[in-house]
């Protein structure tokens, strides 16, 4: 199982002392998250995607590229990319560049977005969400699979003898999940191509996450991928510890009553019970933690998120100490002490080389290039 | 015989409450109409008073916390609504905006509601008609042609009160009327059962 932590990079006060973050300084700070996040063992560090303030992750192949340059294990993944409002082209070859430079360490979560500006920004419609993620989607999974493509759909420009480059890394595309708080539909496009499925798991009851979930798998064994517990699951989760559980109450209390989501709302005791939200000791997160499996089953992917809502990096830094020493250890050895063993992992860019039968350079050269005229030559050519 | 399930949404904040005795009594004259059509039903009361912040909550949560959700889905469940509310500042309570604000927009399309509203004065007797009515036509249910207003001298006893007890009558018997045109209440559609559309037809953009 994977054990890691998601942003979603917003800029936000901190409560307790009035200070604002500049964005470089926040920039800075998440880039320190997402090394240190490998430093105390955690295997996943995922960037979210925003196009306005309070946000900073406009660009998030760019930051991942640089964290993939400063680390050595991590697995990089988003959270989540912008399947409705970015054209599936660019996301193609972003985040095909992007896993050449960081050596088959990352995948991608596909979400809609959230905010209804983007899409007229970016000239789309918020009424198109679900038929934009399911045509990009598809178009998508096309330039990564076919080197030369002819399309056509409803909205973007056609393309006649595409070619998306670079290539997909040893010819396989990145694994992809797909997430979603409350849309079947999105739960189905997952289970339908037996991509991942993930559950944001924060802003809502377990009882949302549990039925999402159930129909993925569900759908997942429909479409003939595996039987219902093979499925690929990720949850999301929001944590913050200290020693003593009234600590830790007392020192998130500020951050969680002002927070850009839920602040101002129900009282931290209240969300806490109706939400996976805990607050409290080591202990009391892996319990929680564990109990997750009660009702979604056997899951792949853990992701937390511990950097929101102003808190200061320091006390980031302490919580990532925390779940590497005291908290992902435990739920590591108990989740795979579970686990059955038909019930996989999930995919890497190792396991799905692997079950592509190895590696292969899926590199199209060009007939003849526009600048030489000279026509491309193989690898054989050039070796012979 | 078949049992209808009647749910009363009552806005109103004091104890006793004119809203609730409006309430009341438009629950046990539809009870009464539906009775003299060969129908029983049930009633069940959303006092909105009790969900004031759960309501609040979900504005800033987006979703209902277990005992606001139990009581919308008694609302929404149900074969007809009985919806009243205080007449603050010329129109509907916020609580009982807030309450509806928070329904699925396809929540109550096609559902019977009946609508009441108190106040203090009969010069808010229209917010009935004018601030009301176009609430119910957005959720695309279907209000009866009477909507039944109630100001403080209308419980004063003889004759208003015998014309109000006139309106609620004939406010019951058309919602009993909408009630027993229609098959009893189903509950919502399971927003997780198989699709109806398969995944290659939404990719075929059908």
């Amino acid at each position: 199982m994977q054990f890691g932590v998601f942003t979603v990079s917003d800029i936000t006060t901190d409560p307790t002392t009035g200070r604002t973050p500049s964005e470089g300084e926040r920039i800075k700070a998440v880039l320190t998250i997402a090394k240190k996040a490998e430093e105390v063992g955690l295997d996943v560090f995922a960037l979210g995607e925003h196009h306005n303030p309070p946000f900073f992750s406009s660009s998030p192949t760019t930051t991942l590229a640089y964290v993939a340059a400063q680390t050595s294990t991590l697995q990089l993944s988003t959270a989540t990319t912008l399947i409705t409002t970015n054209d599936p082209v660019k996301i193609a070859e972003d985040y095909a560049m992007l896993q050449h430079l960081a050596g088959g360490r990352v995948d991608l979560m596909m979400g809609r977005g959230n905010t209804g500006p983007v899409y007229p920004w970016f000239g789309k419609d918020i009424r198109d969400g679900i038929p934009l993620a399911v045509e990009n989607y598809q178009l998508l999974r096309r330039l990564w699979r076919e080197d030369v493509v002819n399309w056509e759909g409803q909205y973007r420009t056609p393309l006649q003898g595409f070619t998306s480059t670079p290539r997909p890394l040893d010819g396989v595309p990145p694994f992809v999940w797909h997430g979603s708080i409350r849309s079947p539909q999105i739960a189905e496009q997952a289970a339908y191509y037996g991509d991942g499925f993930f559950h944001n798991h924060i802003f809502w009851p377990k009882e949302h996450t549990q039925r999402m979930v159930e129909f993925y798998r569900r759908r997942f064994e429909h479409y003939g991928h595996g039987a219902a517990d093979q499925a690929i699951v990720g949850l999301g989760g929001q944590v913050f510890m200290r020693k003593n559980s009234q600590d830790a109450v007392r020192e998130f209390r500020p951050y969680f009553d002002n927070a850009p989501v839920y602040g101002h709302g129900p009282s931290l005791e209240d969300f806490s019970r109706e939400t996976p939200l805990t607050v409290g000791s080591p202990q009391q997160v892996i319990e929680r933690t564990l109990g997750f499996r009660d009702y979604v089953g056997d899951y792949q992917r853990q992701l937390f998120l511990i950097d929101h809502a102003g808190l200061p990096l320091k006390t980031v830094l302490e919580q990532l100490d925390v779940l590497g020493e005291e908290v992902v250890p435990v739920l590591r050895r108990e989740f795979a002490a579970l686990k059955p063993a038909h019930v996989p992992d999930a995919p890497t860019h190792a396991s799905l080389v692997a079950a592509a039968g190895g590696t292969k350079d899926s590199t199209v050269h060009a007939a003849a290039d526009s600048v030489t005229g000279q026509a491309g030559r193989t690898v054989e050519e050039v070796q012979a | 015989m078949t049992t209808r399930t009647l749910a009363v949404v009552s806005a109103g904040l004091s104890t006793p409450s004119s809203t609730r005795l409006l309430a009341d009594r438009l629950a046990e004259a539809t009870v009464a109409a539906l009775r003299a059509r060969g129908e029983d039903a049930t009633v069940e009361v959303v006092e909105l008073r009790g969900h004031a912040r759960d309501l609040a909550d979900h504005l800033t949560t987006g979703f209902a916390n277990e005992s606001l959700r139990a009581s919308i889905d008694t609302v929404t469940g149900a074969d007809a609504v009985i919806a009243v509310t205080p007449v603050f500042s010329a129109s509907y309570s916020g609580l009982f905006k807030t309450f509806f604000d928070v329904l699925d927009k396809d929540a109550l399309v096609g559902r019977p509601v009946l609508l009441g509203a108190t106040a203090g004065t009969p010069r808010h007797s229209l917010a009935v008609e004018y601030a009301m009515r176009p609430l119910f036509a957005y959720l695309r249910a279907v209000p009866t042609p009477t909507g039944v207003f109630a100001a403080g001298e209308d419980w004063a006893g003889g004759g208003t009160d015998a014309a109000l007890a006139g309106r609620i009558e004939r406010a019951a018997g058309e919602l009993a009327d909408l009630v027993t045109a229609r098959p009893v209440a189903t509950g919502p559609v399971d927003p997780f059962a198989d699709p109806v559309t398969s995944f290659e037809d939404l990719l075929r953009g059908s």
